[in-house]
Formats: structure tokens, sequence, C-alpha cells
């Protein structure tokens, strides 16, 4: 059974459709690339997924057991915490919040799995450091180590290498394969690095003027034959 | 030197002044508490709207003639901190537009109103003390003294058994909302706490030097510590000396105790901003 149903789902903010009529699966253990350019609603999908805005008709729903605040989640990096004094150790617990439910303080378990997720994403000598004393691609380790207290099955992640130079941005992308790959967890990121998605990726939905979803053979050959008609009509 | 160490150890036999100093301490303390919360969070406006909405609430009470003038003011600015966290929500008026209508409007109509309905021969005495706290710490009625004491332990209370979720919101509300943590909740909850705060920081420090109180320890500290929990910890303590030294030199040199007490967190800012330089 599938973990992420979209049916006919269409979204934007206050009445404003800015995407229609969407349709997709997520099974578990895909690595779905979302792409479209910028503005195209990437960003209002991966809210809807994570029930922070309601979709304006059609539905989103979770299944085969996943509920909707297991999603672990790293947000398109914004500038509210540059200033924010705050430990990486203490940043990666707070991951564990929704699972603690009305519980207030941190027991061996989620100090346990926090301590997990620092060593996993490469943390270790970091723990103890100023998030915002790090860089742009330590900061995004710590941001998914956070995530993966959060979850145990899906991970949403929102351009996760925007901002990161090219060395960096392999190494990100290596991490998320292998959390995919060898930790069987499913992936929805966000890219508008193409080349990246068509890489790594084993579905891709397209969403803009034109929407696609579907497998990335498919993908590659219905933009070449885009690509094709485009050139005759030129 | 000697005659000004007569002169304190002679003040601290009176009990208001006892009281004044135990209230002052427990102010300071859970008023720097919010601190990192406040200047980081959009609540920072919130917190310098409520201050005037406070001193709105105190003119409503002086001119009712209200012996204890705290519930009142507490259930005024309560109200006020849940409405604006409500229309802060609202997309359509924005979230400072209605703070900025809202704290103006109370700091007119307070003035307005202690015009109109004077209750003492000095007016402007009166403004001025609600404004900037004069001596007001030293005239609380016993009733006042043990409300302050109990409200400002509820809210150390609250803060502590909190704390992580604060943290969580504060530092990422939709990666909180997302992963199910009830962020609206808290976010009221850290709303109504700091409705209280500013009601309780009022009889120390006065309205207009309230985010003072609230704002300089938790800066102080951030300029040296760099995780949540040790600039927390370092914001109350520099809160609890500065506000005790403060009063100290405020009754020895008989300066009015809140702008004493802002001073004198001024000059430990400019301390740890120095520190911190050094640091580095
Ligand atoms: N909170 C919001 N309220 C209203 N409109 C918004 C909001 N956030 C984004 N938008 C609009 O929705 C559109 C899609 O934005 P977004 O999903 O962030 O795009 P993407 O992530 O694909 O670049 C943009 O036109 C943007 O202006
Ligand atoms: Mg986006």
């Amino acid at each position: 059974m599938a973990l992420l149903i979209c049916e006919n789902a269409s979204l934007g903010y206050e009445g404003t459709p800015i995407v229609r009529d969407l349709n997709f699966t997520v099974e578990a253990g895909d690595y779905l690339c979302v792409v479209g350019e910028n503005g195209s609603g990437k960003s209002t999908l991966m809210k809807t997924i994570l029930g922070l805005i309601p979709p304006l008709s059609g539905a989103i729903r979770t299944g085969d057991g996943l509920q909707q605040t297991e999603i672990g989640y790293l947000p398109q990096q914004t500038p509210v915490q540059r200033d924010f004094p705050a430990s990486v150790r203490e940043i990666v617990r707070s991951g564990c919040q929704g699972r603690m439910g009305k519980k207030p303080f941190y027991g061996k378990e989620e100090k346990e799995l926090a301590e997990r997720n620092i060593a996993r994403m490469g943390l270790e000598a970091l723990a103890d450091r100023c998030y915002r004393e790090l860089s742009g691609g330590q900061q995004q380790r710590v941001l998914l180590a956070r995530a993966l207290c959060a979850t145990r099955r899906m991970l949403l992640l929102d351009e996760p290498v925007a901002g990161l130079d090219p060395k960096v941005t392999a190494e990100m992308y290596r991490l998320i394969e292998e959390l995919n790959k060898k930790d069987g967890i499913t992936v929805i990121m966000i890219s508008h690095d193409l080349d990246a998605a068509l890489k790594y990726a084993d579905k891709v939905l397209h969403i803009g003027s034109t929407v696609f979803f579907g497998t990335k053979e498919d993908y590659l050959k219905s933009k070449a034959l885009s690509g094709l008609t485009q050139e005759v009509a030129e | 030197m000697s005659a000004l160490w007569e002169k304190l150890i002679a003040s601290l036999e009176f009990p208001f002044v006892q009281y004044a100093l135990i209230v002052g301490t427990l102010v300071a303390l859970c008023s720097s508490l919010f601190g990192v919360t406040l200047v980081l969070k959009r609540f920072s406006f919130i917190g310098d709207g409520l201050s005037h909405v406070a001193f709105g609430a105190m003119a409503i009470a002086t001119v009712l003639k209200l012996t204890n003038e705290m519930p009142l003011v507490l259930l005024l600015t309560v109200l006020c901190a849940v409405l604006l966290l409500r229309t802060g929500q609202n997309a359509k008026i924005r979230g400072d537009a209605a703070v900025a209508m809202i704290s103006v409007g109370a700091l007119a109509l307070g003035y307005l109103l202690m015009n109109i309905f004077p209750t003492s021969g000095n007016l402007s005495g009166d403004v001025c003390s609600t404004l900037f706290g004069a001596f007001s710490i030293l005239t609380l009625s016993p009733t006042e003294v043990w409300l302050s004491v109990g409200l400002s332990l509820l809210v150390v209370g609250l803060f502590v058994f909190f704390y992580h979720k604060i943290f969580a919101v504060t530092f990422d509300e939709s990666f909180a909302r997302a992963t199910g943590v009830n962020a609206a909740g808290y976010n009221l909850l850290i709303a109504v706490i700091i409705a209280v705060i500013i009601v309780l920081a009022m009889n120390l420090v006065g309205s207009l030097l309230i985010s003072a109180l609230v704002i300089f320890p938790a800066l102080s500290a951030m300029r040296v510590y760099k995780s949540f929990l040790s600039v927390t910890v370092c914001a109350a303590i520099v809160s609890v000396v500065c506000a005790v030294l403060g009063m100290l030199v405020a009754i020895v040199a008989d300066t009015p105790v809140g702008s004493t007490i802002v001073a004198v967190d001024i000059v430990a800012f400019l301390i740890f901003a120095l520190a911190g330089k050094l640091k580095r």
C-alpha cells in the first residue's frame, strides 16, 4: 500500500489555487523528486503534505499506518534562525518533540536517538558547537539529523542543496541516497537542479504549466518528445 | 562611604524595602527567562505593545480608585495578548499594524482618562511614575506583594516545565507544527505569560522600560554564550544581579528604581559585548 496518496488536490493560499488537480502516489522506499520553476508551488505542495496548510480541494492522505506527524522535514533555508543561540545537540534533540507528546523532558530513549542521528550525519565533533557558527553544509546536516529524529519512514526535503558549493552538494546527495537505499527511508525531494533529480530519483513529479508524474525513464522520454515538438514548432 | 553604607543598612530594616527587594529579584528573574523568545520571535513587538496596554489599564484602575490595581491590569493585558496573537495570525491586518493600533490607542486613551478624571493634584507625577515606575515598587500593598511572588514563581515553574517545547516552537515553529507539536497552544501560553511578566515588571520599572528589563539580559548573554541553555541561565543571573544592584543604588542615591536598574543592565550589556569581542 502507498505511504502517500494525492487525489485531485488543488493547492494554494486563501482560496487562490496555485496547483490544480494534482494526482500522485508515493510507495515505501521511493525516491521522488519534485521539479518545477521558481514559484510553481513546490514549497506549497510540501506544506500541504505536512498539514501546515489545508488543500483547497481534493485530499492528500497518508497510508500504511504512516501518521502525518511521522514525516521528517528539512525546511528551505530561512534566515529566521540566523541569530538563534542554540547548540547542535539542542536542535537535533528538538526533532523528538513530536513523538514525545505532552512529556516535558527528554528521556534516555530520545537522548540516544539524537546521539545516533548526530553520529549518522558525522556531527559528533560539532555536537556542542553553536548552530549559527557552522557552514551552510554543516547546518543542513544538523537539520537533516533533526528530521531523522522525527521520522523512521519518510523524509521531505525542500531544496536541500540550495546555496551549497559543488563539493558539499555532492556530499549531501550522497547522504540522502544512503538514507534511501541503505536505511529504506522514503524520500521526497524538491529541487530545481534537474540533473541531480534525474541522477538520483526513481520517480519525478513536475509541476507548473505542464504536470507530469511518473518514473524517471518516462519523464526523460516525454521531455525528449516535448523538446522535439518545440523544435519542430520553431 | 561609610555614611552611604549606614544608610543602606538602615533602609534594609524597613519591611517595605525588604518586600521590594524580594519582588524585584523575582520579577527580574522571570522577565529575563523569556528574553530570547521575545527577541528572536515576532513576540518582540507584542511585548512592546502590551506594555502600552498595561499603561492604559493602569490608568483605568487609577481612575476607578481601586485599592489593588493589579488584578484588573492583569486581566486586561492578558486579554489583549490573546487578541494580538489572534490578529497577528490574520493575514488581512498585518500583525505589527494591529499592535501599533492597540498600543498607541491604549497610551492615548490612558493619558486622556487620567486627565479627565484626575485623582490627585499631581497629574504629571502620576503619569510619570506609571511610565517610568518611579517608586511604585516601594509602595506595593501586601496583597500585591504576595500576588507578585506567587505569579513570579508560577512563571518560573511554567518556563522550566515547558522549556523544551518553548525552545522547539521558538527555533522553528513550522517544523514543530509539522511533527505534531501543538504550536498554536504554546504560542498562546507564551503570549499569556509575557502579559503576566509585563504586569509584574510594570511595578518594578514602569511600562516604558519593561522591554529593557526583558531584552537587555538576553542580549548580553547572547554576546558570550552560544547554546539556548547557557544563554537562558546567564540571562537569568545577569538580570537578577543587575536588578539587586540597581535597587540598592537607587535606595542609597535616591534615584528612580526603574531607570537605575536599566542603567545597570546597559552597563552589563557593554561589559558582555566587550567580553564577546575579546573571546573571539
Ligand atoms: N504564505 C503565502 N501566502 C500567499 N501566497 C504565497 C505564500 N507563500 C507562497 N505564496 C505564493 O505561492 C506561489 C508558489 O510559491 P512556492 O510554493 O514557494 O514556490 P516554489 O517553492 O515552487 O518556488 C508563489 O507565487 C508565492 O508568491
Ligand atoms: Mg520553494
